[in-house]
């Protein structure tokens, strides 16, 4: 009844191409886009901006670095987190060695040097697949957290290593540093992840995306068919490294403010943005946000509900919290192998047909 | 219907988030706690939470709170992870009545989050002998307080020692000491301070890393066996302690020259390794044991009513007792600022005034029922360290107990105050700051 496309006809190319082609979709993500943009911005507080909004947003963003990369041309990566690291330094080693260089051009410019890491720690991919490439970019993780801890350049020879973002302004209004307001911020974070988002999706149905799905599916057969794959696989690491990329510098410079290099980018880092693409969904744009909100909200979640509504101490609402994650991670997993973006999907087929399924 | 049901419940969740419950019929001062009850490094941060917890749960206890006024503490579980730091942070900060007075983060990671974001709040944090060492910096930093004494500090008491310990800081020349540090902000805190002192001095300095969490150290040791340095001090923290003293202990190196600094020197670090951590020297800044009368107010006012945080007999213990301190220059600070300001509804910002009006004598001490267990601190609108002093306790594995083995040692003032001077500046340039002016 809600999801039903009957009567709604295309009648040129361009609407049969639409990213969104049911009048629905259409409704519903402009409306969540219009609350998103015009109406949280009112309400939001430091809370919901530090602890809630701006953290789902940075992991989506990194959840679809990530799904470029494994998702859509299947090579599995577990060297996200050192890629953000690559993203944050570069970022702060733009901010700080050029104070008067835009900002978003500083983002920008970080993702372009995470990408050109990114094709370097892709180069293998050419020869080892599978484990023996997770293994691979597992190394550029250990290798690229060790170098910004250990060469003082990268840190600006700090006595302790660390970190901090330099207040910068964007179109005259503070996004980073304490006295950034948490609107911006968090509209900041929102407009980068919309744009790029968008990017993706036409990426992935275009040309090269294609190109990366059919490498994914079986790669013999795409270069049978005219795909080269070093031009596929090396393109989908720069793509996702520069998402990656990104994602580090928002993570840095807009959420966390500062950051050492050995907490804030470790090998966690890897399998939580992992963990947000397979509970997400495997090639699936909208997977990269909903696994995000997941990992993210359902802990917080929890725990609000454990210690703030049903007093349990706060070490024990912690241990319950770990083991309860996990059993809903393996809960989702063997419900929908898929993720929740099919899950999603699932829901709209049923919503099609409600109430009368037969 | 399965997911029907799946969607409703995870509805119901999402509309439960955070209601913070306003009901206030009398004022009380909100101190939350980011504690670590759990992950890598709860073996330490559990006494540390139970002390900071029971001394303030004894005051309400004993005398109704500070002034007469309730306290209300709240913990928030971090696991000693900066980013669920910062949602304890955003989350306390708010709450009812009097929001957040005072943050003691216990991690250098989250209290360097804090320090831009505190400021902005105008909520003091009170980073007792961690965190950012230039903070002792008032003039940067008027919301940080770093006292009684930092890393630098420490630092340099510690070759003062082995200078006295070798016969004079002239015969520390061509000696070869090593710092095992804990390869993080933490950890690297001391470096540039034994740097300058080695410079200073002329002896040696041989660093060596060791990774979070710090189970895995047998490289090192080799290495420490293999260039037999003449003293090693170590930063550790958590599980990396005692690694640490155990893999010394196996290297048959001499324990009586190995010193850690005060958060590897607690009971936890030192018993895993048995009889062979004897003489095993730390830093502190505070007495270990429960003898003083302080303690029987928490066993009678706490413990016998079953309110107790931890294990009854793991009071007096070094990182309880930490936290016990801390949570005494903290209500001192409340007391003051009440004081102060005349007032019984203190604010963040007027407790901020209260920690920098701090002055904590052997007198007061006394009557807090604490004599002789720390010195006293006072602390300054420039100086947000105060005395900086530092003494070194060592273990004895046959009594299973800690005790002082010297006085308290002033830090090597002129090397150490150049660097926060440098330092301080350094961070106000680069965020804009303009120092203010103490008079």
């Amino acid at each position: 009844m809600f999801y039903r496309e009957a009567g709604q006809f295309k009648t040129s190319y361009n609407a049969d191409q639409a990213i969104f082609t049911i009048t629905q979709d259409k409704f519903f993500v402009g409306a969540f886009l219009l609350i998103a943009f015009g109406v949280v911005p009112f309400f939001i507080n430091d809370y919901w901006a530090n602890a809630i909004l701006i953290h789902v947003l940075v992991y989506a963003l990194a959840g679809l670095g990530l799904n470029i990369l494994t998702g859509y041309c299947g090579q599995v990566s577990l060297g996200t987190g050192g890629f953000m690291a690559v993203g944050a330094y570069a970022s702060y080693k733009l901010t700080t060695s050029f104070p008067e260089l835009n900002f978003i051009v500083a983002i920008l410019l970080s993702g372009g040097i995470t990408a050109c890491v990114g094709v370097i720690f892709g180069l293998p991919s050419l020869r080892i697949k599978g484990f023996y490439l997770a293994v691979a970019t597992l190394a550029a993780q250990f290798f690229l957290v060790w170098l910004f801890n250990k060469v003082g350049w990268f840190f600006n020879y700090s006595p302790t290593g660390m970190i901090v973002s330099p207040p910068r302004e964007v179109f005259g209004f503070l996004v980073t540093g304490p006295e950034a307001s948490p609107a911006v911020r968090y509209l900041f974070c929102l407009s980068v992840v919309t744009v790029f988002a968008l990017a993706a999706k036409n990426i992935v149905r275009g040309r090269v995306g294609r190109s990366w799905m059919a490498i994914r599916d079986m790669d013999i057969a795409a270069e049978l068919i005219g795909i080269r794959p070093l031009e596929a696989k090396l393109t989908a690491f720069a793509v996702s490294s520069f998402y990656v990329g990104v994602a580090g510098a928002l993570y840095f410079n807009v959420w966390l403010g500062s950051a050492e290099p050995t907490e804030a980018f470790d090998i966690f880092q890897s399998f939580f943005v992992l963990f947000i693409v397979i509970i997400g969904g495997l090639g699936s744009i909208l997977g990269s946000f909903l696994g995000a909100a997941f990992m993210v909200l359902v802990p917080i979640t929890l725990k609000t509900i454990m210690v703030d509504g049903m007093g349990f101490a706060v070490g024990a609402a912690k241990h319950v919290e770990v083991m309860l994650l996990g059993s809903l991670i393996i809960f989702f997993l063997i419900v929908e192998p898929h993720g929740l973006a099919r899950l999603w999907q699932i829901l709209k087929e049923k919503l099609r047909k409600w109430p009368f399924p037969y | 219907m399965k997911l029907k049901l799946l969607t409703k419940a995870l509805a119901v969740a999402a509309v439960a988030m955070p209601l913070t419950t306003a009901v206030a019929d009398a004022y009380e001062l909100v101190i939350p706690a980011t504690v670590y009850r759990t992950g890598p490094y709860a073996p330490n941060g559990i006494p540390f939470a139970n002390g900071y917890g029971d001394y303030y749960k004894m005051l309400n206890e004993r005398d109704g709170g500070i002034e007469g006024v309730k306290i209300k503490y709240i913990e928030c579980e971090t696991a000693y992870n900066t980013k669920q730091g910062v949602e304890c942070y955003e989350n306390t900060k708010g709450t009812p009545p009097s929001g957040g007075l005072v943050y003691q983060p216990l991690s250098t990671g989250i209290t360097y989050q804090l320090i831009p974001k505190a400021t902005e709040d105008k909520i003091p944090v009170f980073s007792m002998g961690y965190g950012r060492t230039s903070a002792a910096n008032g003039k940067v930093f008027p919301y940080i307080f770093n006292l009684p004494a930092t890393y630098w500090d420490q630092a340099s008491v510690f070759i003062k020692y082995i200078g006295e310990k070798e016969g004079g800081m002239d015969k520390l020349k061509g000696k070869k000491i090593a710092l095992v540090y804990h390869n993080s902000a933490y950890g690297k805190e001391p470096i540039r301070t034994l740097e300058e002192l080695s410079k200073k001095h002329g002896f040696e300095l041989m660093l060596l890393a060791v990774d979070h969490p710090g189970q895995e150290q047998k490289a090192t040791w080799l290495q420490i066996r293999r260039e037999r340095p003449d003293w090693t001090m170590m930063w550790g923290w958590g599980v990396m302690n005692q690694v640490a003293i155990k893999e010394a202990a196996s290297i048959r190196y001499p324990m009586d020259k190995f010193i850690g600094v005060w958060w590897s020197g607690s009971e936890n670090d030192v018993l895993p390794a048995g009889d062979d951590a004897n003489g095993y020297l730390s830093g502190a800044f505070h007495a270990a044991g429960d003898n003083f009368r302080a303690h029987d107010d928490i066993k009678k006012f706490v413990y016998d009513k079953g309110n107790g945080g931890g294990d009854r007999d793991r009071i007096g213990e070094v990182l309880y007792n930490r936290g016990m301190v801390a949570a005494m220059w903290t209500s001192e600070a409340i007391r003051t600022a009440m004081r102060m300001h005349n007032t019984k509804e203190p604010t963040s910002e007027q407790v901020r005034d209260g920690f920098e009006a701090l002055d904590v004598d052997a007198k007061r001490l006394a009557v807090l029922g604490l004599e002789g267990f720390t010195y006293p601190v006072k602390i300054t609108c420039e100086n947000h360290t105060g005395p900086g002093k530092v003494a070194l306790q060592q273990w004895d594995a046959k009594a299973k107990k800690w005790s002082f083995v010297s006085d308290f040692y002033t830090a090597d003032r002129e090397v150490v105050d150049a660097l926060i001077k440098e330092d301080s500046e350094n961070y106000a340039k680069e965020n804009n700051i303009t120092p203010r002016t103490c008079n």
